[in-house]
């Protein structure tokens, strides 16, 4: 394996023309006698001298799998340990062809191609927008965005744009990495296109909105109410239709945000009156990643006033030169970042595409039954977790009705923090709960527990159990 | 002259219905975890558990299929997509193998089935990994410390946009500094998030030298300026020499300076953002770096900064612990919060991290030279096919990894445009090429980019099938306007898809629009 001649790569795995004939003969056509005469351009005082701290190679795949896993295996993962997070990215269960289809080379590797080249993966980025568009009962669906919080901040932003007013309202009890991407959103007021968020009040009796705060708050300078169904705290906001009713009252746009994975067995936002719908998509097929699983969308009723505002690009269905034949083609490209630079509606790039094909096949496979059996799973497992944690002496759920996968623990009764129980938790392979104390002082040491559909009733017991050893 | 033997090529056809019309009604894809009896008889129906005024009424029409039916209907599509599966030679983004060790790796529980708000304690190889490569990052660019959040090169562009806003405003000069200068051969990024964050764009042209001169930008700079956004070299393979300066005058009136890394490829080893000047810059893992394309994203951008503006950057970070562990630090105040939620996209960091230690800092140089050869080598063949033409022809300076080139000739004999002939190439299995970012200045363009991936024999063929395009212009232009012939499905035909009665992305808008 040793290289004699310097002037020569050393071959290897990932580059076909690290072999000395190759390289040789790209020299010899391109008519380069030494390496560096391709790259004249850079003036010499730009040319790095020193020494690099990077490593050398790990040639065989073995090596590199040895010391890849080497470290990876000291991680302890929600399969090793029972864990009960959620609060932006939830443990779901993500069915085997879910993985197949974004494991498979075709969907993985490529970059854009041709409506004909690429005709499959654009189907499924049709078939993505079409099944969502069905769960959130919205028909103009864009392709995805990078998570939850940035659908939010562009939605507002559209809306915005849509009336021209510079003022929206969001949720006191917004999660706090959603709301710290929806004020980078809304700018600085020193600069042009600024939204000025303002923050809602949550009822501490039932952890809904507070809807007289939110009225004293609106008025005809609102550009949208922003809200969650179920909000942050697990609750769902049951005056939904009232809400999007007083947006509508002063002009202003209704955002709904959503978990799809409830809309099996809770009403689509249009039914109370969203305007425009956002949401996660990682619980639909998409593993958490440790965060890196999250993705977002947007949809709304299929109206110019909407259409011509998105800053994602879309496909349509359309026809090709062949009478009968579909095709998909992208819609109203002329008006994203690509097409228009600085006047293009917001930005786009990469975003997390690949999770469309994740999400399509999810949808497929489960179906409207599939759908309205997981919500049901999820929501009766959860509250039997909240009932049996409400018999531990010292805890309390704070708000005992209206959730769906998350509910708020109320830690104050033992005189401990959620720090501390957490800590002991661990130690009897438990993650427990999203610790809230920081984030919302109000509601004391409290935790959110997630608990979906793959909490057997043997873990959620084992959590009552350690619960009320680690407050005893 | 056409040195490979062409193959005989036909891409799969199955003529896949929507999965929407293979729904028979009852057939069921997948269930949900039956509820066990002690829970079922200790919890009230689910009807009662959720608010009457948001019960779902009617379920949604979602398919419904057998398992096997789902898989194969994706695998279908999985295989009417092209992509990789031929030569893709897609400029800019910098094609590469994407190992498949990394996707055996990262689809493990000890990845996949992390939490972001687990206890640092119980995420500690990730952490590390994540950490190592930061010090890689920082070796390669001499700046001082990466963060992972943005979903993407747009993305990073519009956290230098952020973290420009709040440098200006902790320093009271906001409301003065509302311009960010870029150049036309920025990608449309760089203007488009830094128009998002709320700054006005001066947008430099290009002068004869291939790039704007220091004098245009010393015009436009002024006390005024909060930030300059560039690439160099460009996607014309153009390598601006007077980058130092234009960095100098830039700082010295107060604005910060980003260097998008897009086009790192062919400079990698050989120039660090931090010697030219730049406080920032931003590197694309899902391309430079071997992470995967997904068709577009999951994605990283990379952005990496000075100690002037780590006080800024989005949060929480991954630190070192004095005794060799790893943490999460919380953003401090003056942080721009979050451009995304979490940390990062985890699983694309860790390929990008396996991809480099595979390469090492020898194959990392190896990679920038071959790319930069290889895209000399096709230019030779290329410049020799008529009809074919280099941007800016009189620099004849050698290009770096990308060069990009007009039809513009073939087009005026032939009437054969650059969109028909990238569509006739993928008839011999060919990926469409890049043709050129906003806003185009020369005719019909195309920038292949050759990279380290791909064999001569690859290089070959793409450059044998473009002259063989480029000959059927010539002798059936007709056939070639009308291509592709071998493809999944024919050309786009001529529905105009911005217009409101035409468009249908989903489903139900076809139905009510082309079904009444």
């Amino acid at each position: 394996m040793s290289q004699v001649d310097p002037q020569l790569p050393t071959p290897h795995p990932f580059m076909a023309n690290s072999a000395p004939g190759s390289y040789k003969e790209l020299l010899r056509v391109a008519e380069v006698k030494e390496i560096e005469e391709v790259f004249e351009q850079i003036p010499k005082d730009h040319l790095f001298k020193g020494e690099w701290s990077v490593p050398s190679a790990l040639k065989s795949e073995a090596a590199l799998y040895k010391h890849l896993t080497g470290m990876l295996k000291k991680n302890i993962s929600a399969e090793n340990y029972i864990s009960f997070l959620g609060a932006g990215c939830w443990q779901h269960y993500v069915p085997s062809i879910c993985d197949e289809m974004v494991t498979r080379t075709e969907f993985a590797t490529p970059v854009w191609g041709t409506p004909s080249s690429d005709h499959g993966r654009n189907q499924v980025w049709f078939e993505f927008s079409s099944q969502l568009g069905e769960l959130v009962d919205m028909d103009f669906v864009g392709l995805p965005l990078y998570s939850y919080g940035t659908a939010a901040g562009h939605a507002l932003r559209m809306a915005s744009r849509i009336n021209g007013r510079k003022k929206v309202l969001i949720p006191a009890s917004l999660d706090p990495e959603r709301a710290k991407v929806i004020y980078n959103y809304a700018g600085f007021s020193e600069l042009e296109g600024h939204l000025e968020i303002i923050a809602v009040n949550f009822d501490p009796a039932t952890g809904r909105v507070d809807l007289k705060d939110l009225e004293s708050k609106l008025d005809n300078t609102v550009s949208a109410i922003y809200f969650e169904n179920p909000n942050y705290l697990g609750i769902f906001e049951s005056d939904a239709a009232k809400i999007c009713a007083l947006a509508h009252s002063v002009g202003a746009e209704a955002v709904v945000g959503v978990d799809p994975i409830s809309l099996g067995i809770i009403a689509p936002p249009p039914e109370y009156g969203a305007d425009i719908v956002v949401g996660t998509t990682q619980p639909l097929g998409v593993h958490m990643n440790a965060g890196g699983g999250v993705g977002g969308f947007i949809a709304t009723r299929d109206e110019e006033k909407y259409a011509r505002e998105y800053p994602t690009l879309q496909v349509s269905l359309t026809d090709t030169l062949v009478p009968g034949e579909m095709a998909f083609g992208l819609t109203l490209f002329e008006q994203s970042s690509y097409g228009s630079r600085e006047h293009g509606k917001d930005w786009t790039g990469n975003s997390v595409y690949l999770w469309a094909v994740a999400n399509a096949t999810y949808m497929s496979l489960m179906g409207p039954e599939g759908f309205k059996e997981v919500g049901n799973s999820i929501i009766q497992r959860a509250r039997y977790a909240a009932d049996q944690i409400a018999t531990i002496k010292g805890l309390k759920i704070t708000w005992r009705d209206g959730f769906f996968k998350e509910f708020v623990v109320n830690f104050d009764g033992t005189r401990k923090s959620v720090s501390q129980i957490n800590k002991k938790l661990l130690d009897k392979k438990i993650f427990g709960g999203k610790d809230l104390s920081e984030d919302f002082p109000a509601l004391g040491q409290s935790a959110l527990f997630c608990v979906t559909e793959v909490h057997s009733v043997e873990e959620i017991d084992s959590l009552v159990k350690a619960l009320s050893e680690v407050c005893a | 002259m056409i040195k490979s033997k062409i193959r005989k090529y036909h891409a799969p056809v199955w003529d896949e219905p929507l999965v929407m019309d293979l729904s028979a009604p009852g057939r069921r894809g997948a269930f949900a975890p039956e509820l066990e009896e002690k829970i079922a008889k200790a919890t009230s129906e689910p009807s009662a558990l959720i608010p009457a005024s948001l019960a779902r009424k009617t379920p949604p029409s979602l398919p419904e299929l057998s398992e096997f039916e789902v898989q194969r209907h994706y695998l279908h599509l999985s295989q009417q997509t092209l992509g990789m599966m031929g030569i893709s030679l897609f400029g800019t983004c910098t094609m590469k193998y994407n190992p498949r060790i990394n996707e055996r790796l990262v689809y493990q529980p000890f990845v996949a089935e992390m939490h972001p708000h687990q206890d640092p304690e119980t995420m500690q190889g990730l952490l590390e990994i994540v950490y190592r490569f930061d010090e890689i990052l920082r070796s390669l660019s001499g700046l001082d410390k990466f963060v992972f959040q943005a979903g993407g090169g747009a993305d990073a562009a519009y956290t230098m946009a952020t973290i420009t806003r709040a440098y200006h405003a902790s320093r009271g000069e906001l409301a003065q500094r509302n311009e960010i200068i870029t150049t036309t051969q920025a990608h449309p990024c760089n203007p488009a998030t830094a128009a998002a964050a709320g700054f006005k764009i001066i947008t430099l042209p290009l002068e004869e030298d291939g790039y704007p001169s220091v004098e245009a930008l010393k015009a436009v700079v002024s006390e005024r300026t909060a930030a300059l956004m560039v690439n160099n070299p460009d996607d014309i393979g153009i390598y601006n020499p007077h980058i130092k300066e234009w960095v100098k005058v830039v700082r010295e009136a107060g604005g910060l300076c980003f260097y998008d890394h897009a086009n790192f490829n062919g400079v990698m080893t050989r120039i660090r953002a931090a010697d030219i000047g730049f406080d920032a810059c931003m590197y694309m893992l899902h391309k430079t770096f071997g992470g995967l394309k997904g068709g577009g994203g999951p994605a990283v951008g990379a952005f990496g900064c000075n100690e002037k503006l780590i006080p800024f950057l989005p949060g929480p970070t991954v630190e070192k612990n004095s005794d060799g562990s790893f943490y999460l630090k919380k953003e401090g105040a003056n942080s721009v919060g979050r451009v995304r939620e979490f940390f990062g996209n985890v699983p694309v960091v860790i390929r990008a991290y396996s991809w480099t230690r595979a390469m090492g800092i020898d194959g990392l140089r190896d990679a920038a030279n071959i790319s930069v050869l290889a895209n000399n080598y096709m230019e030779k063949r290329l410049l020799q096919i008529p009809g074919v033409t280099k941007a800016l022809p009189e620099l004849t300076q050698r290009r770096l990894e990308m060069t990009r080139y007009s039809l513009g000739e073939l087009t005026a004999e032939t009437g054969v445009n650059c969109i028909d002939v990238q569509n006739r190439m993928t008839d011999y299995g060919v990926d469409a090429f890049w043709l050129s970012h906003e806003p185009w200045f020369i005719p019909e363009p195309f920038t292949p980019e050759a990279g380290e991936l791909w064999s001569i024999e690859d290089l070959d063929y793409w450059i044998d099938v473009l002259e063989l395009v480029c000959n059927e212009a010539r002798s059936n232009p007709e056939m070639v306007r009308t291509a592709p012939h071998n493809q999944v499905v024919a050309k786009q035909g001529s529905i105009n898809l911005n217009e409101p009665e035409n468009w249908a992305t989903t489903y139900r808008a076809y139905k009510r629009k082309y079904k009444k």
